[in-house]
């Protein structure tokens, strides 16, 4: 690196489409960034990132540290989560989450000691001399997670590169209207984020790091400017203009290089990776202080907001203490959503927690943001289309997706939808478009799962097709050879001249007494088999011929060639059904019979 | 506060159907008026008719198929089609034509299709369509002579008390006369005649600058895009430019643009968006395939303005057309085309 680190700025690219919605951030961006009190109780779901749920590693009543492992990451994506204070673990249960369901899911509670103290905690200051595996190791154990708004786990994303990267693509856009969090952090922490890239390109082997930032955030962009200078590290800068969606991460790939990333990859296929602001501030504290991800920048905003601004809140804190803490009007509040208003959802319950991926809870008034109003027909006006930022026509889509027909939506590419929502902010029929896209899209998902598991039963049906034809085959085969022996048998009596009937007899006399001593003891097992097992089998019988009911009714359905070996099937279960009815009518008889003092003792 | 279940995303913009149909009414305004001072009352007269029955023709059939009628009147789409049909018509022709046309672009070429934003062909050039072929005399004859001012009470009693017109007060349009006079004179010689005033086409050429005034504002309130106007003047100059370079022969380049309904047609009629292709590419085909359909139409068909029957013409091609110019997807090599997905 040199004395005098290299900053330019680059020429950016055009983004097609997308919209210029109020941008709102006036409201947040001016007052510095609070720190919110440790709540008395912290709510830890176990799914607050992409991916699998953590593995809960402590048990109720147990004391933590700050910064205690609560839960490891299980599976290929999932991400570790930490206590946030020092406390006791006071219950672990399902709690309701922010998430648009509304449901519950596991949390793990913990009850501050208000001490507040940490754990032992090894920062690698000197993390140039360890290898980039146990940083990002470093990065999986301390649980850091994308920031921006999906929640992947970074340790993931930096493990899974198939390709060189040449580009480390600092994400400062934040083109969401209200949202300032990435916009405080840059000018009060510029140090942290920078100092964070650097890691991350010297774990990832880039050799450019470059800042895609919007032009509404000057001061924010000399911040990072003159931390690249204190720093002393190169950085190309791409000022591109306020246009949402520029932050989505393939629409600002595409804005600072004119590159797209290509149909089903990822930016790696580019030699790019893109990593927002926060994440990179996480990452510095993660190796260099090795504080795990336990608090976030989270921005309160909105008309319904005393004190609109960023807050620093520790991961778990309950939305209404935030919001209280922020002086929030509930009363004149409509509704409190999670995220901008262009991509958020309308929070269910705000005694849910704040996570990781809380970027910002925007709580309007009802005249701020109306509740939707009817919407008129599709006129077709193809102002979706102009608005679109990935090239879709948004209106055939929607006239697909109205009708359910899922193959046209496949075809207008649904699937490359980024659901932005610039569609339905530009109609004029005031269409929820994305709504319907969601369905169309979620309805291709099932189709495909369906399909799947068809093609399954029908390779399993094809197998034991296949296994029962060798069998009956190998059968044949053996038939003939035991038919040959015996000719050849009798062709060699024959030749010997003398018959031996004796021998014979007693052969056919032995097979007899053989089959009556089998038929007699299957019968004495009947009858000793107790009620309760002929009770079991029958109850299994009858599950059976259920099942292959419904895979019969499946089958008429979907795969009609296999009709008829099922309904064969059924007819066998069904027999032997009966069969196990009979038996266990027979062995209830004979008891009641033999012993009639038994329905009186129970 | 109450827990709502909402999706994103939770803010729109002001734009409305309303707002858009609004623009699109006012746009028209400066052609309407010039037409009304430069030929005749007759247009604002249409006009009223037309928006009458038009409003009444919505509520009725509305009301009939069970949808709620003040909030669909409010979108102001009906008054559109009406304000477009009152502009194509003849304005001295009798008060039954205007009405007659009216009710059918409402009822036939709207309603029975399902309503706004389900018709395949455009309203008012269905209407149009159908007056030109059905009833050609009022249709071809009733056009106000830009130098014989009718007075307000004789308008009155020929479009309502079906009163001849004076002779010289009516007559057919300039692009009409030129197509049927220059078998048998020079361009100069046609050029002649009072019809075509100081300019191109006296009145109408004034009212085709002001239909692309109109135009101009609904490109610059984004309500339209560039691509049918332009591909639509594009196709139809191009045309006259290869077949019409000799004004003796065939109607040339300027009696093309400014003195029929080419203005009004390439900025109000074809850029409907109802029954227009939608993507970017489709919208040029589609314009230029209207442009071309004209000069075609007008120089060897028998209508002299054509516009109707072109962009009627092609409404049927607009889906095929929409299969085979979607554009590409981010990140795809290459654009989707036709009705497989491979």
């Amino acid at each position: 690196m040199t004395a005098q680190p290299l900053i330019i700025t680059d020429k950016v690219f055009r983004l097609k489409g997308g919209i210029h919605p109020d941008e709102r951030k006036t409201l947040s961006n001016s007052t510095p960034i609070i720190a919110v009190p440790m709540p008395p109780l912290l709510i830890l779901p176990m799914a607050m990132h992409m991916g699998a749920p953590a593995d809960p590693v402590v048990s109720v009543g147990a004391t933590v540290c700050k910064g205690d492992v609560l839960a490891i990451a299980v599976g290929g994506i999932s991400a570790t989560i930490h206590a946030p204070t020092s406390g006791r673990v006071c219950a672990i249960e399902d709690r309701i989450i922010a998430h648009e369901s509304g449901l519950s899911s596991p949390c793990i509670l913990i009850e501050a000691d208000g001490e507040d103290h940490w754990r032992e905690r090894h920062g690698l200051a000197d993390w140039r001399s360890h290898p980039t595996d146990d940083l990002i190791q470093r990065l999986h154990d301390c649980g850091v997670v994308g920031q921006g708004g999906a929640g992947f786990p970074t340790d993931v994303k930096y493990r899974n590169r198939h390709r060189p990267i040449t580009t480390l693509l600092i994400n400062a856009a934040e083109c969401e209207p209200y949202i300032t969090a990435d916009d405080r952090l840059m000018r009060e922490r510029s140090d942290e984020i920078l100092a964070g890239a650097i890691i991350a390109k010297h774990i990832l082997g880039a050799n450019t790091l470059r800042l895609g930032i919007e032009d509404n955030k000057p001061q924010a962009l000399a911040e990072m400017r003159a931390a690249a200078e204190r720093l002393s590290v190169d950085m190309r800068i791409s000022v591109v203009a306020s246009r949402y969606p520029s932050g989505g991460e393939r629409q600002l790939i595409q804005m600072t290089t004119g590159q797209e990333v290509p149909q089903g990859g990822l930016p790696t296929d580019l030699g790019i990776v893109c990593q927002n602001v926060g994440t990179l501030a996480s990452i510095y504290r993660a190796i260099v202080l090795d504080e795990p991800v336990i608090s976030r920048i989270t921005t309160v905003t909105g008309e319904a907001v005393d004190a609109p601004g960023n807050y620093e809140v520790p991961i778990g804190t309950p939305m209404e203490t935030l919001l209280n803490q922020a002086g929030v009007h509930l009363k004149k509040a409509d509704r409190v959503i999670m995220g901008g208003p262009m991509m958020g959802f309308a929070v269910p319950d705000i005694t849910s927690p704040v996570v990781k991926t809380t970027n910002c809870l925007l709580v309007p008034t009802r005249k701020e943001l109306p509740r939707p109003m009817p919407d008129n027909p599709c006129i077709r006006c193809g102002l979706c289309e102009q608005a679109c930022p990935v090239d879709l026509l948004p209106q055939q889509l929607f006239w697909a997706a109205k009708h359910r027909n899922l193959e046209a939506a496949e075809l207008h590419s649904i699937n490359d939808c980024i659901e932005c929502g610039a569609c339905a902010y530009v109609c004029p029929s005031r269409i929820p478009l994305v709504q319907y896209y969601r369905y169309a899209k979620g309805e291709l998902r099932n189709e495909k799962e369906e399909t799947i598991k068809a093609e399954r039963a029908r390779t399993r049906f094809e197998a034991r097709q296949a296994r029962l034809e060798k069998e009956q085959l190998e059968k044949e085969v053996r038939r003939k050879a035991r038919t040959k022996a015996a000719a050849e048998a009798r062709a060699q009596k024959a030749a010997n001249g003398g018959s031996q009937p004796d021998q014979q007899d007693d052969a056919i006399r032995a097979a007899m007494a053989r089959a009556q001593a089998k038929k007699a003891d299957k019968a004495k097992s009947a009858i000793e088999l107790s009620i309760d097992d002929l009770e079991k089998a029958l109850e299994l019988a009858a599950t059976k011929v259920k099942k292959a009911n419904e895979r019969l009714v499946i089958a008429q359905q979907e795969s009609p060639d296999m009709v008829p070996a099922l309904s064969k099937a059924v007819t066998k279960l069904e027999e032997k059904h009966q069969q196990a009815r009979i038996t266990r009518d027979e062995a209830t008889r004979a008891t009641t019979e033999t012993r009639p003092d038994r329905g009186t003792d129970a | 506060m109450t827990a709502v279940n909402l999706t994103s995303p939770h803010t729109t913009g002001r734009t409305s159907v309303s707002w858009v149909m609004g623009w699109v009414l006012l746009a028209l305004i400066p052609g309407w008026l010039v037409l009304i001072v430069s030929f005749s009352i007759g247009y604002a007269i249409n006009m009223v008719l037309a928006m009458g029955t038009a409003l009444a023709a919505e509520a009725l059939l509305l009301k009939l198929r069970g949808r709620p009628v003040v909030f669909f009147l409010k979108d102001l789409s009906a008054l559109v089609t009406a304000a477009l049909l009152a502009l194509a018509l003849p304005p001295l022709g009798p008060w039954w034509l205007t009405i007659l046309g009216t009710l059918f672009a409402i009822i036939f070429a709207k309603h029975l299709f399902g309503g706004l934003g389900n018709n395949p062909f455009n309203p008012a050039m269905v209407a149009y369509a159908l007056l030109l072929v059905s009833l050609p005399l009022y249709m071809t004859t009733r056009w106000a002579s830009p130098d014989f001012s009718l007075p307000v009470m004789d308008t009155l009693s020929v479009i309502f008390a079906g009163q001849i017109p004076i002779d010289g007060s009516t007559g057919a349009t300039p692009l009409d006369v030129y197509k049927l006079d220059i078998s048998r004179f020079t361009s100069a010689e046609v050029l002649q005649a009072p019809i075509f005033g100081n300019w191109i086409a006296s009145g109408w050429d004034t009212a085709s600058l002001a239909f692309l005034a109109g135009g101009a504002l609904l490109l610059w309130k984004r309500i339209i895009t560039w691509h049918i106007p332009v591909s639509f003047l594009g196709g139809l100059g191009i045309m006259a430019v290869l077949f019409s370079w000799d004004a003796d022969i065939r109607v040339p380049l300027d009696l093309h643009l400014f003195a029929g309904a080419t203005m009004l047609g390439a900025f109000f009629i074809a850029t409907d968006p109802v029954s227009a292709a939608t993507s970017n590419r489709g919208k040029l085909v589609y314009g230029a395939g209207i442009g071309v359909l004209i000069y075609l139409i007008r120089t060897w068909g028998n209508y002299p303005d054509a516009v109707a029957f072109a962009v009627l013409l092609m409404n049927f091609a607009a889906p095929l057309i929409d299969h085979y110019t979607r554009p590409r997807v981010y990140g795809h090599n290459k654009a989707v085309k036709g009705f497989k997905n491979d």
